[in-house]
């Protein structure tokens, strides 16, 4: 059988003719391997030209190491510390061009969905940051919900004004946020990311004026991009010191926005340090009836006592609706707390050192998984530069991204401090 | 292992992790009332009847010392005969080394164990669970805790409970000792899990085997012991008191009672923009006095 290209193919005698005709789509699974699966993709050449299948936990996890390379040259430079409380507008573009299919089922239900997950995420890695959600529409940008802290009232939002058409227009969305970011108290870190899906922008005026606008106020514009490498997003992004990415399928998209969500690298001068009044509320006793500020209901039991204004809320965090404070738990705070203490990143094992074989552990320290392979061949493994312990690499990218604890240095006393 | 057929994994098939207080300074004080080797009978009873429940649970033992923490049993390897033997072996060994690692000067520390790293050992140990694929038991930690709190390990306990709260395993504890613990009240609030401090020690196998040994989905069907009074409030680095208001620097989220001209923990200068940032090691050490 010869397929051609595009995958239409020549029936070499009328036997094979009638079994396609029979059959229609339905095909071999031999044959589904070549039209469906595109097996060939999944093999890789080595350095000698000969093939071999991909290692997909090896590639998974070199990934990782670069990223965390990256991240930890760019907080190496001494003025660059993290922006903790974040006043972050989510631009969602909902012109014609986001209807486009090429991401099923059309590129704005792939958006809002991974919109939502990273509402979720930013909330749990920035309790103290608020969101808000800007969209583009007809050419027009509208603030579909206004700076707040609460996850689900973003999604239910979001979730109820999916309907695309018209153009799109960057200055317009640019002005709205640079209106609403500047209300903001001085120490927050104003941030704007921008998920532009048309090829070109339908602007009132001058947009490279609105950009030294937002430069000069210090808000920092990333776009993550759907269709193609816009010159303005790019110049928006260099100007600012934002990010510009352009995601290449649905997988990448998700990668791309979630790299956002932890606290990033902020110049020292962007914003004020400054004394913030908090409230630290404890709990209602149980079996009390009071109003609740939020809802305007009576509830029964459970909640949290403005210890200003002595008001009933339902969930922290959250600002006082009668007097304004902000009310946190000490968990709030710690949640932030590992992005000033980083782990450093574990060192590499090279895999062959033949002397040294004896002194490697069997095991990896943190989860027991045996580091050699059977046939006593050592697997690759990472070392912690403080503790000097093995761990293998699922746990290093464990450790990494979700623990943020060394288990090796929180298991012994007397390690010593790196600085 | 012989492969496990999907009919067998029933949804009450649980993988209990017990981080057990090693901490000789705790046990030979007079603050319990229990010795450690009644203590260590009554846990050992608990744990057969939890591999008497189901076939398929699986019981993992690790040992919170003074200077270290070990893995000291695993019930998925290793024969079903001498399990006692050998867990009792394994934990000898542990403690005898545990001992070896007294520094001269750590004299004068308040004595808490390293609750830290147990627990972070626990949770990669169950991540790997989580990796081995769809069938896998359900995994809780039960933390059996005696020590007072250090509050060194703040931040890294604190850590440990996030990433427990987002793989969604429950921590348990028993408190053994006199005082309650709030780093352990936190952890089983925020993750979803029984904090109890038995009042007769007596009878602690019959706190466990009533409370904690149940699988989590039985636990809905259940009345268990109810969180009251976890206090959430923070307290201030300068005067190390709880209180209700406070003012929070916006660089490194530290706590005060009282408006300062410049945070004591970053150096920032309130009110103006900042020239330095500050070293890791200070803000941690201004992090330990919480």
């Amino acid at each position: 059988m010869s397929n051609s290209g595009n995958g239409k193919r020549k029936p070499v005698n009328d036997d094979d003719d009638d079994e396609d005709e029979e059959n229609g789509r339905d095909m071999e699974a031999w044959e589904r391997a070549y039209a469906d699966e595109r097996s060939w993709e999944s093999l890789q050449e080595d350095e000698s030209g000969l093939l071999r299948p991909i290692d997909n936990q090896a590639l998974h996890h070199a990934q990782y190491r670069r990223r965390l390379r990256s991240l930890s040259a760019a907080s190496a430079a001494s003025r660059i510390q993290k922006g903790l409380i974040r006043y972050l507008y989510l631009v969602i573009d909902l012109s014609r061009a986001a209807g486009e299919m090429d991401i099923r089922p059309s590129r704005m239900v792939v958006v809002a969905k991974q919109v939502e997950a990273f509402i979720r995420e930013f909330f749990d890695q920035n309790p103290l940051s608020q969101i808000g959600l800007v969209t583009i529409k007809d050419g027009v940008a509208q603030c579909l919900t206004d700076l707040g802290g609460s996850p689900e009232s973003h999604i239910k939002a979001l979730m109820g004004k999916l309907g695309c058409s018209g153009e799109a227009s960057l200055q317009n969305a640019l002005e709205l946020v640079h209106e609403q970011l500047n209300q903001i108290p001085s120490y927050g870190h104003r941030e704007v990311i921008i998920l532009y899906s048309a090829l070109s922008t339908c602007d009132p005026g001058d947009v490279m004026e609105t950009i030294q606008k937002c430069k000069s106020s210090k808000i920092r514009c990333s776009v993550i991009g759907l269709s193609a490498e816009l010159y303005i997003c790019k110049y928006l992004c260099q100007e600012t010191g934002g990010l510009y990415s352009v995601a290449l399928d649905e997988a990448h998209l998700k990668d791309l926005i979630l790299e956002h969500a932890p606290p990033p690298p902020a110049i020292a001068e962007f914003a004020i340090a400054n004394l913030i009044k908090m409230g630290f509320p404890q709990r209602a006793a149980e079996g009390v009836i009071s109003i609740c500020s939020c809802h305007k209901e009576a509830k029964f039991g459970g909640g949290y006592i403005c210890p200003r204004c002595k008001a009933r809320v339902c969930e922290l965090p959250t600002e006082c609706r009668i007097c304004g404070l902000t009310l946190v738990s000490s968990p709030h705070l710690a949640r932030s707390y590992h992005h000033l203490f980083p782990v450093t990143p574990f060192d590499d094992v090279a895999p062959l050192l033949l002397p040294n074989q004896h002194r490697r552990p069997k095991n990896c320290f943190g989860c027991q998984q045996s580091l050699l392979n059977p046939g006593n061949m050592p697997v690759r493994c990472v070392t912690c530069p403080k503790c000097k312990l093995f761990f293998c690499l699922d746990c290093d990218i464990y450790i990494h991204e979700s623990l943020h604890n060394c288990p090796g240095c929180e298991s012994l006393r007397n390690t010593n401090p790196v600085d | 292992m012989t492969p496990v057929s999907s009919k067998q994994y029933t949804d009450d098939v649980s993988l209990l992790v017990v981080l057990i207080d090693t901490n000789p300074l705790f046990w030979s004080s007079s603050a319990v009332p229990l010795s450690f080797s009644k203590f260590l009978s009554q846990v050992i009873s608990f744990l057969n009847s939890i591999l008497l429940l189901n076939q398929l649970n699986q019981v993992m033992v690790i040992a919170t010392g003074l200077n270290s923490c070990g893995y000291v049993y695993d019930s998925s390897s290793g024969s079903t005969n001498h399990r006692v033997e050998t867990l009792l072996q394994k934990l000898e060994e542990f403690v005898v080394k545990d001992e070896e690692l007294n520094k001269d000067d750590s004299a004068d520390e308040i004595g808490s164990s390293l609750l830290s790293g147990s627990l972070s050992m626990a949770l990669c140990y169950i991540q790997r669970v989580f990796r081995s694929g769809s069938l896998h038991p359900q995994p809780r930690i039960l933390c059996m805790h005696g020590s007072q709190d250090g509050p060194g390990q703040y931040v890294a306990i604190m850590n440990s409970i996030f990433s427990a709260q987002r793989s969604m395993v429950p921590i348990d504890s028993c408190v053994i000792g006199s005082q309650h613990s709030a780093f352990l009240q936190q952890a089983s609030y925020i993750t979803g899990g029984v904090y109890l401090k038995p009042q007769q020690l007596d009878g602690l196998f019959q706190y466990l085997t009533t409370v904690f040994a149940t699988d989590l989905h039985s636990r809905s069907f259940l009345q268990l012991p109810k969180p009251t009074g976890v206090d959430f409030r923070a307290s201030c680095f300068c005067h190390k008191n709880t209180i209700d208001m406070g003012y929070i620097c916006s660089v490194c989220l530290s706590i005060f009672c009282k408006h300062h001209k410049k945070c004591s923990t970053c150096g920032s200068a309130f009110g103006q923009p900042q020239t330095s940032v500050p070293t890791s090691s200070q803000k941690r050490k201004a992090l330990n006095l919480n």
